[in-house]
Parts: structure tokens; C-alpha cells; sequence
């Protein structure tokens, strides 16, 4: 397929990663914020072909594992509803809440319905207008546009029957967390090219500066990677702070400012639990109150639900690159994706998944190839 | 943002979602949640030989000599039409494939219709057209039936149930246990092209596509292998759950390991492009006229010039390799030359948030 075939050249990555084991003198530690990222790295293998000097560790960058426990509880109650159809992203389908699923409530009558775009469900809510139609607005900076879009889209057509319940998380004030962590052993960033590709990487510099780490923005085929992985080397083995862009076919350093204009105008900053990490201050985005018609939460009742997460697993911790999958007990075990104990196993892009589908023997039994 | 805030050793999750109280769409997807189900609550109830075995279809001799091959397929599918087929050739092809993949000579379907009250005669008139069509391609006959009528709502316009019968060439044995270490593993043609199709007709692609369904009757290709070695072990046709799903079937049902080579897995240009686009991973997508043969080294080639020279095999290609390990795993090759685990699919496939 023309623009991805030629990013899996097996040539051309054996050349980039030749020149990482040229480059490298010392081990590395750094950090693939995007669960995409994690996925793709995964299922091409590109982790075996690494020296081992260079340690990936997966971040929190899987807004499905992260968006926190009582939020999905939220979602469970107004899905429920009969006058609702509840419409999200795929993945958040199989998200477990306090003993429910969004699955549970279909199977038990909600019109819960699958959608690829915030603006299907839009759509949904012009031919239903005796119904609510509900989004779960779920995402990292990625999302955020076609989410916002759809609020103005439902405000120009004056639809009264349309909100959404919205879960956004930000990617800064996460590598912010991640880097005052006195637990932190992350050396190197390799930032979310899509993230980037909306927001830019101008937010980037200052924390970098701050905690003294090169970042690098990435792209998403092996390719990508690859040279994201070689810049970040390049930069850690020369001692230089800075941010490098390895995915310059997509990325700006301004970002598409009008679409950051547009979040700006229907978001603002919030604070936000990540589930298995806690309380982020700032790292969210909420509706503006102008937009509160919009907002699933004050429309439905249900901002007093409230719920703790249980001590069964530890995604906490993968999420934030302290361990890796096969480093819990229940990985492969209690916990697979039919029945996952945490998101990380849940989202095909979260990196329990990624483990388990791709990934599970190598660590488990150390086959030969 | 404080140091406090962050829960490094804080642990977080919900309990499991066994789904083992109610039905959920994940229990149809034909991965493990499917196989589960069946192990729980089927096979303890039907417990014979022949289901245990766990093949498309159930090999019984009920006198020496004779082999049959049963099979039952149930087709639920929405539209009922969509490129390249629809419901009622579906319903013939999906029971005389099952049937044939274990060396049989599919003879004699059954169906049964479940009827939406409001489905217009027109449309059950073409469904049945293009049985009958399916059928005589296939070389088989529609000998029974029957018909019931359910409530408007109560059903997506039509269910179709089939059931078949075949007799099995004498001396062979193919079933999904039957893979060896050295064995090569062919696939027939493309992989994902019926799943795509059938979502591109629900309107769910977002975009157009030319993607038509693949569905058709393999029977006739099988002939055409058999007559070309006798040392075809495992034969499959990889439908829901798709390629990846069915080839974790053999290697668990024969105790062997398979490896892939991911470069050599035929995807049609404008399959992947959807399945880059949601997410999807077209090794687990559905096919319908696509099957799997795992074949003793020395007579592949024969088997594989055997299958290019019929309809349905000329895309036919070896795709990889059976090992002695890992057992019940399946390895694939990447394109970057690196290795990594195929697994089953687990529940409903869910398309990718971003």
C-alpha cells in the first residue's frame, strides 16, 4: 500500500536500526508515549531488532486504558437509559466499569452503538429527535478536533438532543507527571506524531528544558520508529536537550492551528484522574461552561457518581512505564483480553494487549525464532 | 503537578467482565469467547467423539466403509445483499465448504428459513435464486426445508440455517489434528475480502470500495487437490475469526507450532487500506471462499500447481510452515524480519479509536 509499504522496508529499517548499534555506547532508557506507538512496535517486532542497550518502556499514551473508572461508570448509567442511544469509539466497548461493560448494557437493551466518527453520531441525533444521542468523547489531543467539531456541528444545526461525556487527557502534563516521579527512569521521550500533528510540539521545549530529557516526535510505521529511537540516541549520546522531529512529513512545530483554535473555543483545562495513575492536575480537557447544554454530565445527572479503582492489577505502573506487562502475575493468566483485570489489557492499543497478542511467547517461554 | 499526586505503587483496575452470566455479541465472533462458550455449554451436553473433534464438520462411519461428512451452519448478515454475494449464497457455500474441508463430496443440503414478519417476497425470490444458483455451481441438491415467521423486529429480515451431507473419499483422514512438523501451510487467495465488503455495504467504511465478498463453493477446488496428492492433512476454511483465529485452531488441535511469513500473506491492496484506516487486522477478518491446506513437504507444489489451475485457487500460495514447537502457537515473520505471536481473536473485533 503506497505510503506504509515503503515505512516496512525490511532494508531500509535494517539500516536505520544498524545505525542505532553504531551509535549507541551505553544503555538508554526511553519512553513511546502513544499506544499506537506501542502497537505498532509490537506487532512489526521492532523491539527484538534493538541492541540491547536501548530499553522502551511503554507510556500512558492509550486514552481507552487511561480514561478513569468513574467516567466509565458515567457512561454505564446514562447508556442505560431508554430514552438514550450512547455512541462511542469501538474500543471503549469492552472498558470495564464497576462490574458492567458498555457490552453488558447492550446485551441487556441499551442502544449502544459503535461509531467511527463523532459526526456519525451527529447524524444520529438529526434522525432521532425523539431520542438523546450521546458520544463518549474519549481521546488525547488527536480526537479533540472532530470531537469539538461535532458540539458546533449539533450548535449550528440547533439540536437539542445531542452531548457528549467527555473524557480528554492531554499529553503534556502527563510527561510532566511521569518526569517528577522520583520512581522516573525514563531518559528520552519519543512524542505522539498524531498528537503532535494537531497540537504541534511547541508546548515540547520547556519541559524538556525543565527536566533535562531530549525528546523526539515519532511516527507510527517501523520506519518511523526506527529513526525516532536513532534521534533520540543520537541526541542522549552527544548530551544535548532538545526536541527533534522524526516525523517532519506530518508534523509542524506550530501544529494545525486552526484546529487548535477550535478546541480552544469549546475546551478548556481541567483537571483529570488517569485510570491507574491518579489525579493529573490540569491534564484534561472539559467543556466550556457556555457549552453545558453539550455536556452529557450536567444533562444526565450523573456528575455525583463516584468510584474507586481496586488493587487487583498493575496497570498503575505500566501505564507509566515502571514495569512491563509480563512483569504482573496475572498477565496472560487471570488477566487476558476477554477478561481484563485492567484498560491496559483492554484497548488494542494499550500495552497489555499489545503484549499478549503479539508478544507472549518470547517472554514467556523464550522460544527459539 | 506534585510528586504525591502520582500513585506509583497505587494499583487500579475493575474486576473481570467474565460475561459469563448473559449472552454478549463477543460469544458470535467465532474467537475465544466462542470457543469457550462451546466448551462450557455445549460439549458438556453433546459429548460424542465426532463434536470433540472439533473440525468444520463431523466425520461419522456408520458402517464400515462409509464415511459421511455432516455439517450445520446458521447465517445471520446484514445487508442480506452486499458485493460479490448475499445471504442465500452464503448459506450454501458456508455448509458445502465446511463439509468438503474434510475430503468429502458435499451431496445434499437442508435449510431452514426464519422469516421477518413485513420481508417482502421479492427479496426471499432472490435469496432463493441465488441459492439454487450457489447450489448447482457447488453440484449440490436442496433436498428439505422448512419455514417459520417471526414478529416485525424479531429478526434482520431473514435467517437462513443449512445443514449438509457428503461422502468422504475412501482412505482419507483430514482434520485439524492431523498437522505434522514440516508440513506447509497454503492459503487458496487474499485474506479480509468478505468482512470488508459486508462492512462497506452496511456504510460503515466511511469511504466507497470495490471490495466484493469472496464467498463461493470451494468443493470442486478440493476435488481438484485431492486428485493431486493424497498427503493433504488439515484443510479449513478460515471464516469468522479469520486466518490468525483458525490456524491457532490446528496448531492447538494437532499440538504443533506454525510459522508464518508475514510477506507472503495475500491482502488485496484496497483491504488493507480500510483495515489500516479502523484498525482492523485483516489476519483476523472474515473470508468466505478462502480455504487453508496443510500439506506433507514433497507433494506442496504438486497441490499448489493443482489449485492455480482452478476459479478459485489461482491466487493459491504457500504461506508458511509447521515446527515441532511451539506447541499450539502461531509465529509469524515480519516483513522487518523480526518475529512475533498470532493469536487468537479474542471477543468482537472493535475498530481502533485512533
Amino acid at each position: 500500500m503506497k505510503y506504509v509499504t515503503e515505512y516496512r522496508d525490511a532494508t531500509l529499517v535494517k539500516g536505520v536500526i544498524d545505525e542505532i548499534r553504531r551509535t549507541v555506547t551505553r544503555p538508554w532508557t526511553m519512553m513511546e508515549i502513544c499506544g499506537g506507538q506501542t502497537h505498532a512496535i509490537v506487532r512489526h517486532g521492532l523491539d527484538q531488532l534493538l541492541p540491547p542497550e536501548i530499553d522502551l518502556v511503554h507510556g500512558p499514551g492509550c486514552p481507552v486504558c487511561v480514561t478513569p473508572l468513574e467516567l466509565i461508570d458515567k457512561a454505564l448509567a446514562i447508556a442505560s437509559r431508554p430514552d438514550v442511544i450512547f455512541c462511542s469509539y469501538g474500543d471503549m466497548l469492552r472498558v470495564p466499569g464497576s462490574g458492567r461493560d458498555l457490552f453488558s448494557v447492550k446485551a441487556q437493551g441499551g442502544d449502544v452503538r459503535v461509531v467511527y466518527s463523532p459526526l456519525d453520531a451527529v447524524a444520529l441525533a438529526q434522525q432521532n429527535p425523539d431520542k438523546q444521542v450521546v458520544f463518549f468523547a474519549i481521546g488525547f489531543e488527536t480526537t479533540a478536533p472532530p470531537n469539538v467539531m461535532s458540539v458546533l456541528q449539533a450548535q449550528r444545526l440547533g439540536l437539542k438532543n445531542y452531548s457528549i461525556l467527555v473524557s480528554h487527557v492531554r499529553v503534556p502534563p502527563a510527561i510532566h507527571a511521569i518526569l517528577s516521579s522520583p520512581e522516573n527512569r525514563v531518559q528520552g521521550f519519543l512524542l505522539a506524531g498524531h498528537v503532535c500533528a494537531v497540537m504541534g510540539y511547541w508546548e515540547y521545549p520547556a519541559l524538556a528544558k525543565k527536566f533535562n530529557i531530549p525528546m523526539v516526535v515519532t511516527g507510527f510505521e517501523p520506519l518511523d520508529i526506527a529513526n525516532g529511537i536513532l534521534q533520540t540516541v543520537q541526541l542522549l549520546e552527544a548530551n544535548k536537550v532538545e526536541v527533534g522531529n522524526a516525523y517532519s512529513r506530518t508534523v509542524t512545530l506550530e501544529g494545525n492551528q486552526p484546529a487548535q483554535k477550535t478546541i480552544q473555543k469549546v475546551f478548556m483545562e481541567c483537571d483529570r484522574k488517569w485510570r491507574g495513575i491518579g489525579m493529573i492536575p490540569m491534564s484534561g480537557w472539559c467543556l466550556r461552561p457556555e457549552f453545558d447544554e453539550f455536556n452529557a454530565e450536567k444533562r444526565f445527572h450523573v456528575e455525583e457518581i463516584k468510584a474507586e479503582e481496586s488493587p487487583l492489577c498493575i496497570a498503575g505502573q505500566i501505564l507509566q512505564g515502571l514495569k512491563k506487562p509480563h512483569q504482573c502475575t496475572a498477565f496472560g493468566t487471570i488477566c487476558n483480553p476477554e477478561h481484563p483485570l485492567g484498560a491496559t489489557m483492554v484497548s488494542s492499543e494499550g500495552a497489555c494487549a499489545a503484549y499478549y497478542k503479539y508478544g507472549r511467547i518470547e517472554m514467556k517461554d523464550s522460544v527459539a525464532s | 503537578m506534585s510528586d504525591e499526586t502520582v500513585n506509583v505503587e497505587g494499583a487500579v483496575c475493575a474486576p473481570p467482565l467474565p460475561h459469563n452470566e448473559q449472552i454478549v455479541m463477543g460469544h458470535g465472533a467465532g474467537g475465544r469467547m466462542t470457543h469457550k462458550l462451546i466448551q462450557n455449554s455445549f460439549l458438556p451436553a453433546f459429548n460424542n467423539p465426532a463434536l470433540r473433534a472439533g473440525d468444520d464438520a463431523a466425520a461419522l462411519e456408520p458402517k464400515p466403509g462409509v464415511q459421511l461428512s455432516i455439517s450445520t451452519d446458521a447465517h445471520v448478515v446484514l445487508p442480506l445483499f452486499f458485493p460479490g454475494g448475499d445471504i442465500g449464497r452464503l448459506a450454501v457455500c458456508g455448509t458445502v465448504n465446511d463439509v468438503a474441508m474434510l475430503g468429502a463430496t458435499p451431496l445434499y443440503l437442508t435449510a431452514g428459513f426464519i422469516l421477518e414478519e413485513g420481508l417482502s417476497i421479492e427479496t426471499l425470490r432472490r435469496v432463493v435464486e441465488s441459492m439454487q444458483a450457489a447450489a448447482l455451481e457447488a453440484n449440490v441438491q436442496i433436498v428439505a426445508g422448512d419455514t417459520k415467521v417471526v414478529q416485525k423486529g424479531k429478526a434482520d429480515g431473514l435467517y437462513i440455517t443449512t445443514a449438509g451431507v457428503g461422502l468422504v473419499r475412501p482412505g482419507l483422514k483430514i482434520g485439524g489434528a492431523q498437522a505434522k512438523p514440516g508440513d506447509v501451510v497454503i492459503l487458496s487467495g487474499s485474506i479480509g475480502d468478505h468482512g470488508i465488503a459486508v462492512l462497506g455495504a452496511r456504510g460503515e467504511l466511511g469511504f466507497e470500495s470495490s471490495i466484493q465478498s469472496d464467498v463461493a463453493p470451494l468443493n470442486h477446488l478440493i476435488d481438484a487437490m485431492l486428485n493431486a496428492s493424497n498427503h493433504i492433512h488439515v484443510l479449513r476454511d478460515p471464516t469468522r475469526g479469520g486466518l490468525g483465529t483458525t490456524l491457532n485452531e490446528i496448531a492447538s488441535q494437532s499440538n504443533v507450532g506454525i510459522v508464518l511469513n508475514e510477506q507472503a500473506i495475500p491482502v488485496h491492496p484496497e483491504v488493507n487500506a480500510a483495515c489500516e484506516m479502523l484498525g482492523f487486522d485483516p489476519l483476523y477478518i472474515a473470508n468466505e471462499g478462502k480455504l487453508i491446506a496443510i500439506v506433507a513437504h514433497e507433494d506442496a507444489d504438486a497441490v499448489l500447481k493443482a489449485m492455480h489451475q482452478t476459479h478459485y485457487g489461482e491466487e493459491a500460495v504457500a504461506i508458511g510452515e509447521v515446527a515441532a514447537e511451539p506447541h499450539g502457537r502461531v509465529l509469524m515473520k515480519t516483513a522487518i524480519g523480526s518475529q512475533r505471536v498470532v493469536d487468537m481473536l479474542a471477543g468482537e473485533m472493535l475498530p481502533r479509536i485512533c
